[in-house]
């Protein structure tokens, strides 16, 4: 799937017509036209995302849910259309199966917790990667302090990718759960999840996908892969920040408690006793982010217009390019050489620390990423402080990867 | 020694000549270059500045009188940065250094890097000196 042949780029790709739609990549920074490499951090946004949020505001906010005056039944409408935009972007069975989050780590919290209070006793294991972020790291350590049980780490090997055996070694009979990435956001490597599910479920473990960053780089069949949860982000995906989904097989999440209480997630309240709500509501409680939703379908309808074909496809030809391009600078060393790779490019530049990179390059336009990208673990397994980190997206051109070279031969130059 | 003012003015005139960023960043790293070694038993966490995307090790030497700065960076430019506070603030009184206004920042256009949110740590810098320079003033009305 990611390993296309980068002269099929279709001739309908305009990248000019796409960047058009981006206002920000018009602006400049430090007086330069900006070179925004920072997509696995966030995408920018479409203007249809950005029109979609004022006309909510200016002419169709009210509080969804429930209202009979028009305005709250238009923002329900617009709302729950996007529900169902998004079962048919990760092809789930039933818009009850979509619950909207803030956000990635919100909804693995979400699952955490829930699972964790309902399956996850002492004694029992769950199984991670050596590369997760570390918001599929802490909130299971904060539940193990709470419930005891142990949490195994699949190891990452030298190029950046976890072995399915190693995996499977760590499966037992006290294995309830596996969360692990699809793609990893510091090094790009895309996981045999197809694998690691179907492994999972043979021992009767369940998975939990965090998505993240393969939203806006790869299509995504919930059904195929049979993943029980999966997580992502609106704000990886050209849309709103405040916005995620997570998806969860209905009869899984009719047997995981509710996370928040609250307004919206309930069907009776008493003191007596309280009854929640159908799903999905019973896990969005309160009012949600309903302006970000509202604008997270145009997201959708973005992604749509342009096709997963293309996508794929123009990110598999920058990421080549991009890492021939590096790999010709003397002293480059890539963290993280996958066979199978996404947009992401983790670097070390000789022995220069990624932040004089980074800041020479931001006076430059250029916005990388440095550090240790919220995976520390990756940085202590290859015993380096941080990376400097060049991230894509469907608008990254050809010539933004040539400025990114021309900024890093100028920051050698500079920094030696 | 000259005053804390004169130095701050000093850099300010070096700061001028420049119009270019790179410029002044080619100035911030060599000023980093001029820093003497600071010894390893002060690169240990105890010493370090946090707050920075890099690591910074800063140590106060107390004479009775002055106080006087040691520090290093595993980061050129963040290395330039805290050589300038230790060329502003070293060989100081603590008074001196608590009251200091650290004008020359924004006159050399770093002000923004004051920022506590931005991650070269300069704000974290320049507290740590301040406290180090309260304590020593309290030790020495004590």
């Amino acid at each position: 799937m990611v390993n296309t042949n980068i002269n099929m780029v279709p001739t309908t790709f305009d990248i000019t017509a796409i960047r058009e739609q981006f206002p920000i990549l018009k602006t400049t920074i430090h007086g330069k036209p900006i070179v925004y490499l920072d997509n696995a951090a966030s995408t920018q946004k479409p203007l249809r995302v950005m029109e979609a949020t004022t006309k909510y505001y200016s002419e169709q906010y009210a509080n969804i849910h429930r209202g009979v005056h028009t305005l709250s039944q238009i923002g329900t409408e617009l709302y729950e259309n996007t529900r169902l935009h998004a079962q048919q972007f990760l092809h789930a069975r039933s818009e009850k199966e979509i619950i909207f989050t803030k956000g990635t780590t919100h909804g693995i919290n979400l699952i955490a917790y829930s699972y964790a209070y309902q399956y996850l006793k002492s004694g029992d294991e769950i199984i991670l990667s050596e590369m997760e972020h570390h918001s599929n790291i802490v909130p299971w350590q904060i539940l193990q302090a709470r419930h005891g049980f142990d949490i195994k780490v699949i190891p990452l090997q030298d190029n950046g990718t976890i072995e399915i055996e190693d995996f499977a070694s760590l499966l037992t009979e006290k294995t309830k759960l596996v969360s692990i990435s699809y793609i990893s956001n510091a090094l790009g490597t895309v996981n045999p999840i197809r694998e690691i599910i179907q492994l999972a479920h043979e021992n009767g473990t369940h998975v939990l996908v965090d998505a993240a960053q393969a939203v806006h780089h790869i299509p995504i069949d919930v059904q195929a892969l049979d993943v029980d949860f999966l997580v992502c982000s609106g704000h990886k995906m050209y849309g709103p920040t405040g916005t995620g989904i997570l998806y969860g097989k209905e009869s899984l999440l009719e047997a995981l408690p509710p996370f928040e209480g609250g307004g919206d997630m309930i069907k009776q309240v008493s003191f007596k006793k309280t009854t929640f709500n159908d799903l999905p509501f019973k896990f969005e409680a309160g009012t949600p982010n309903i302006a970000g939703i509202v604008a997270l379908d145009e997201a959708f309808k973005f992604l749509d217009a342009v096709g997963f074909e293309q996508l794929v496809q123009h990110d598999q030809e920058i990421l080549s390019y991009a890492t021939e391009k590096l790999l010709s600078i003397d002293g480059m060393r890539i963290i993280g050489t996958a066979p199978e790779k996404v947009g992401v490019v983790s670097f070390l530049l000789g022995n220069l620390h990624p932040y004089d990179v980074g800041v020479i390059l931001d006076n430059l336009g250029i916005a990388i990423r440095t550090g240790h990208h919220c995976t520390q673990p990756i940085m202590d397994r290859f015993g380096i402080p941080g990376t400097c980190r060049a991230s894509f997206g469907i608008y990254t051109t050809k010539e933004e990867i040539d400025s990114l070279y021309n900024g890093l031969l100028r920051a050698k130059k500079m920094l030696s | 020694m000259e005053t804390i003012d004169k130095i701050q003015q000093d850099i300010i005139e070096d700061f001028s000549m420049y119009e270019d960023w790179a410029d002044k960043y080619e100035y911030i790293i060599e000023m980093g270059k001029t820093l003497a070694p600071l010894e390893e038993k002060y690169k240990t966490e105890d010493y370090r500045i946090h707050g920075c995307q890099s690591q910074v090790w800063l140590h106060a030497d107390f004479d009775g009188k002055n106080i006087h700065f040691h520090a290093d960076s595993d980061a050129f430019i963040t290395k330039g940065l805290i050589a300038l506070l230790v060329k502003v603030l070293s060989g100081h009184a603590p008074k001196a250094i608590i009251d200091i206004d650290l004008y020359f920042l924004s006159e050399i256009g770093l002000k923004e890097h004051l920022s506590p949110t931005r991650a070269n740590g300069l704000a974290s810098m320049v507290k740590q000196m301040k406290t180090y320079a309260l304590a020593y003033q309290t030790k020495q009305v004590s």
